[in-house]
Formats: structure tokens, C-alpha cells, sequence
């Protein structure tokens, strides 16, 4: 999926990147602990998070994740849009909690980055 | 790409602002060497994590980065504090971090197993008063 049709999905403000919303989406993760990302993500992912400050930028552009994409209306400050364009990382906002743009994203088919299901015989499948 | 050569930088503690700059600017330096989008991601990854804790913890530290054809040696020198049990800094979720670092979104105990995860050698050395050395080594071949 591209993040144009995330864009919509998620009915997403673009606060920088829009040159690169044609850009492929491969997996999602999402959390507010940089080290996590660091550990989990892959390139080609998308990251939701809460964290709103220039090391989340740092982190993006570290971990090679394509967007980042922050949840529940909140707004990055000029400071951090400034990051967000020198590094070339997509920055969306979107008015949904954490919990539901995962929830979103999952059902349209974009996976994690990290796949924790617990492999028993009848596990719930989706 | 058959290049050698060795670089260091200067990363300032306590300096939130221009945390990741350095490794930023390794990251960059590697891709126009022409060295492999995954081994710079590793490099960067363990890099950026290692700044961090410089920022957060130590005075100062320099970063030696070392390219050969075989492989990439990052190390890192602080002046700092040094850490006192270095077994039990290197578990999963042993922090010392402050509020003001988990704000930044770090802290949570996750730096130093990054590091070894994303090296293929990996070792470490520190002593309380003076400082910590991270060597990390992550092979091209």
C-alpha cells in the first residue's frame, strides 16, 4: 500500500514529505519508545507513535522507516517539521489513538514489522 | 568498494539538540562509500544508540569510525561517569535513565543489547570515575 491510501485511510494531515506520499508501505509498527523502533522496525515500515520531538525523526531516519505518522491529533512544532524535511522522512498526523490507526492499518493488510503470535494448533486467526 | 580509512568525531553530553548528528553524519558518509544499505543500517542503528547514551550519561566522547574492505569498527570513548556493573547495564530493561530521558523516548533499558544485536563483534570496558569504551565491529563480507 502506498502512503497516499494511508493518508486517507488514517485521514491524515501531511506536516512534510508530501513529494513522498507514492512511496511503498511494507509493514507497520508503533510505539513511543525509541529504542524499541531501533530494535524492531525494518526498513520499509511505517511508525505510529505518540512521542512527538526531533529524536523521533532521528530515529526514522536511523532505522530507515519510511513514514512516520503521529496519532491522536497531535501537532510536531516548526522545529521538528524543519527534521522531518532535511531528512527526507514523510511526517503525517492523524486523529485516531494509537490503538485504532494499528487496528486500521492491520485490517487493510499491512503488517508488522515483528510477528509475536504465539504458534498453537487453533490460534485466533485474522 | 575496496576503500580503507579512518575518521573521528566529537559528541558533546547533555546536548539533546544535536543528539544523532554524529551518527546522522556516519550514516550519510557510509551510503556515499558505497557500502550496502543493510550493513549501514546496522552500523547507524548501534551508532545511534551509542550516542545516545554519550548524550545522556557522559561529558563527552569521541567516535572512531574505521572502514575496510572486511569490515566496519565503530568505537566509541567517553569521559563519564563509567558504569559500575557493566553485566547488569547490558539486560533488557536495566535502566538508570531520568524522566528527561524516557521523554526523549530512550531510557528504557534497551541501548546496549541494540548495540550487540545489530554488532558481530561487540565488547566493552568501562571504569567508574573515568568512562566507557564500546567497540563495535560489524562485517561487510
Amino acid at each position: 500500500m502506498i502512503l497516499s491510501e494511508i493518508r486517507v485511510l488514517l485521514s491524515c494531515d501531511v506536516f512534510a514529505g508530501e513529494e513522498y506520499l507514492d512511496r511503498q508501505v511494507l509493514y507497520g509498527c508503533a510505539s513511543d519508545l525509541m529504542s524499541d523502533v531501533l530494535a524492531f522496525s525494518r526498513s520499509g515500515a511505517l511508525l505510529l507513535t505518540g512521542l512527538v520531538n526531533v529524536q523521533t525523526i532521528q530515529t526514522a531516519h536511523i532505522a530507515e522507516v519510511d513514514a512516520v505518522v503521529l496519532v491522536r491529533g497531535k501537532k510536531p512544532d516548526q522545529s521538528i517539521i524543519a527534521v522531518a524535511r532535511e531528512k527526507h522522512v514523510p511526517l503525517l498526523g492523524t486523529p485516531y489513538s494509537m490503538y485504532e490507526a494499528a487496528g486500521i492499518l492491520y485490517r487493510a493488510g499491512i503488517p508488522s514489522t515483528l510477528q509475536c503470535a504465539p504458534k498453537v494448533e487453533n490460534a485466533h486467526r485474522v | 568498494m575496496a576503500r580503507s580509512f579512518s575518521e573521528s568525531f566529537e559528541i558533546r553530553g547533555r546536548d539533546f539538540l544535536e543528539a544523532g548528528n554524529v551518527s546522522t553524519g556516519i550514516k550519510r558518509m557510509l551510503k556515499e562509500l558505497g557500502v550496502s544499505k543493510e550493513i549501514v543500517r546496522r552500523v547507524a542503528i548501534a551508532t545511534y544508540e551509542a550516542e545516545m547514551n554519550v548524550v545522556m550519561y557522559a561529558r563527552e566522547a569521541t567516535v572512531t569510525v574505521e572502514l575496510t574492505p572486511h569490515f566496519i569498527k565503530i568505537v566509541v570513548d567517553d569521559r563519564g561517569p563509567g558504569i559500575p556493573d557493566v553485566e547488569l547495564a547490558m539486560q533488557e530493561g536495566y535502566s538508570t535513565a531520568t524522566p528527561e530521558m524516557r521523554e526523549m523516548g530512550f531510557g528504557a533499558g534497551m541501548g546496549l543489547p541494540n548495540i550487540k544485536r545489530n554488532a558481530d563483534k561487540f565488547n566493552i570496558g568501562s571504569v567508574v570515575g573515568k568512562g566507557t569504551r564500546l567497540d563495535i565491529v560489524v562485517n561487510i563480507n
